[in-house]
Formats: C-alpha cells, structure tokens, sequence
C-alpha cells in the first residue's frame, strides 16, 4: 500500500508542476528535500545516543522490567504474541508515555528502542510483525494530555487562552484511539492479515 | 488548574528522568557510564539506518507540495467538506498532517496569523494538530529503523485513526467554539 501512496505523491506532483507549467520546482523540491532528510538524520544520531544510553542504564538495572511487570495486565491483552516482561514493553511503555505528555523527542528514540526489540521477536523479518502493527496504531492514534508545539504556536501568535484547546484535544485524541486499538485488534482477529 | 500540573509534569520529565534512571542503576550496581556508551552507540546505527527511508519519503512529500497539487485534492474533496462541515481552509492541513510535520507547523502558524489564533480557523486548526499524528513520518522511521518492508494492515489503521481525530476535532470545535 505505502508503495501506491509514495508513488501517487510522486506523480500526481510531477504531472501538477507540468500542467502548470512549473515542472523546474519538482527538481529543486527533490533535491532539496533529500538533503534535508539526511540532516534530519544527522540531528537525531545526539538525542537517540542520549535516550538509548540512558535505556540501556535503565535495561540493566532491572528497571523496565519493574515497569513491565506493573503494566502486565495491559500489556498481556495488546501484546499477546510479546512474553510479558520482555525488554520491548519497557520501551513500548517509555515511548507512549513520552507521547502522551507531549515530549516528542525523547518518544521517538524509545520507539525506535521498541521497534528494535520486537524485531527480535520476528526473526528481523521484512514483514511486519502483529505486535508491530499494534504498536504503531498505539503510537500514532495516541492521546494526548498536553500538545505542547501547538500551545507554543498560540502562545507566539498571542493567543487570549492559548491552552483553550487542551480539553478538544483530549477528548479527540481519546476518539481517535479507541479507533486505533479497536481496528488494529479487528485486523488481526478476523481480518485476511491476521496470524493462523 | 489540570494544566498548570500538566506543565509542570512535563517540564520535569526530562530532567527527572536523567537523574532517576543513573541514581537506580547505580544502586544496583551497574556501571552507569558505561552502560550508557554502549547504548548510546545504538544510536548512530539507528539514526543512520533510517537516512534511505526518510530521504524517499521527503523528497516524494515536497514534491507534492511543491507542485500546488495539494489544491487539486482539495478541490476533489471539497464536496465531502461540505458534507462534514469542515471549513476550507483547514482542509489542506488535514491531507498533509500525516505526511509532514514541519509543513503543518508552517500551515498552521500560517492560518493564525490571517485569522488570529483565537478566531474559530485557528482554534480548529490549533486542535487539529494536537489531535493527529504524522502517521507516514513514524511509519517510515520506526519500520525503516528496523528494515520492515512490508506493513501489512498498519498504515490503514494509522490513517483511521488520523482521520477520526481530523472528524472529532471538527465536530468538537463545531459544537464548542461556534
């Protein structure tokens, strides 16, 4: 499906330059945008050394497992293929607390941490995993208690309540997740996807 | 009141973080530098390992966005906007807000500077962007960052979900800044 969706981007871009007779913004869109790519990567080898450095403090002094055991009863029923306790709930848990109090920063290393861990769990396989696909629809659809960039927006624009938005984004976030859990569990109960 | 201890739990977090996790390792006598180096050496291979799926997926984004075909979309779906009650300025924030990050901070700074950041477009577009995610961004760093190919049913869950919130967020903002 991402192949259909990255080649509809693509595409659809090219052939709308070329209609409008702009086609010279695709080749500076291109180029400029894979230099940016690599220097967002370059950005992000100090915050993931930082985070999974102080993982690993954590992976080794017994401290994700504490937290897994805390959230084993969640973590057994959305993760049944993970053996609870594993080192990837500990990540799973960092990264959506992360997520949830709006420290975008540290949650992507965590979950990358994640990632890694369940990859583990599926033979470093191409395919990914179900514990994968329940990951990310957790990730992605998670609740927010506190959108901080976009608090930070209003504030900039001098907003009389910048943090009005707040409760909407809660109760949005909580909608958007319920569809996410609910979805990913239907995909990997009934739909052809799921594990025999 | 809830959000003041919000700020507040979040303006600690990192700093707690960093001193909790070392002073509990060291109490279980582990030794904390150097297991902080060797996770942080993970880092780089992580963070280099991702560079090929990220430079694909940006450079087809800004091609995109680049070419204006964002208006013809809109154009495309302007009947089903009506039918939602979505105001047409906000949807071109919603098609990119899975793609892009950057590119929705810059719409939506965008829109409150025409409207004001407590004019109704700029409450909705300030909820949206709280409320969805950049579904394909994560998609693409966190399976890239463990060589995954193949998603199988994840991005049709991930964009469920982001459209659901986009819907919310509408409906939401309809019912309580209208």
């Amino acid at each position: 499906m991402l192949n259909y969706i990255w080649l509809f981007l693509l595409a659809a871009g090219i052939l709308v330059a070329a209609i409008n007779g702009r086609v010279e913004v695709v080749t500076d869109a291109a180029l400029n945008s894979a230099r940016d790519a690599v220097e967002l990567c370059i950005n992000l080898i100090g915050v993931m050394a930082l985070w999974l450095g102080i993982m690993k403090i954590a992976e080794r002094s017994g401290l994700v497992s504490v937290l897994a055991r805390w959230l084993k009863p969640v973590t057994v029923r959305l993760f049944p293929s993970v053996p609870p306790e594993h080192p990837a709930l500990g990540a799973i848990i960092m990264n959506l607390s992360a997520n949830i109090l709006g420290l975008g920063n540290a949650a992507t290393p965590f979950g990358m941490k994640a990632m890694q861990e369940l990859g583990k769990l599926n033979d470093d396989s191409e395919e990914a995993s179900t514990a994968m696909c329940t990951f990310l629809a957790l990730n992605t659809s998670c609740i927010t208690l506190l959108p901080a960039t976009i608090i930070g927006v209003r504030l900039s624009f001098n907003s009389n309540n910048p943090v009005e938005i707040v409760g909407p984004c809660i109760m949005a976030t909580g909608l958007s997740m319920l569809v996410g859990i609910s979805l990913d569990y239907w995909f990997r109960s009934y739909s052809r996807w799921r594990v025999r | 009141m809830l959000y003041h201890i919000l700020t507040e739990v979040s303006r600690w977090a990192i700093p707690l973080l960093l001193l909790v996790i070392p002073i509990y390792g060291a109490w279980r006598r582990v030794p904390v530098y150097e297991a902080f180096v060797e996770g942080a050496e993970e880092g780089f291979t992580t963070a280099i390992k991702i560079m090929p799926f990220l430079v694909g997926m940006m450079v087809a984004i800004s091609v995109f966005r680049a070419s204006g075909a964002m208006q013809y979309l809109s154009l495309v779906l302007s009947p089903l906007t009506s039918i939602l009650d979505i105001p047409a300025e906000i949807l071109p924030l919603g098609i990119m807000r899975p793609l892009s990050g950057s590119a929705v901070l810059g719409m939506t700074s965008e829109l409150m500077k025409v409207y004001g950041p407590d004019s109704f477009i700029g409450r909705l577009a300030s909820v949206m962007q709280g409320t969805t995610d950049t579904t394909f961004f994560i998609l693409t760093i966190y399976f890239g960052s463990v060589g995954v190919k193949k998603y199988r049913y994840s991005v049709i869950t991930g964009l469920s979900a982001d459209i659901t919130g986009f819907v919310a967020a509408v409906y939401i903002c309809n019912l309580l800044f209208k």
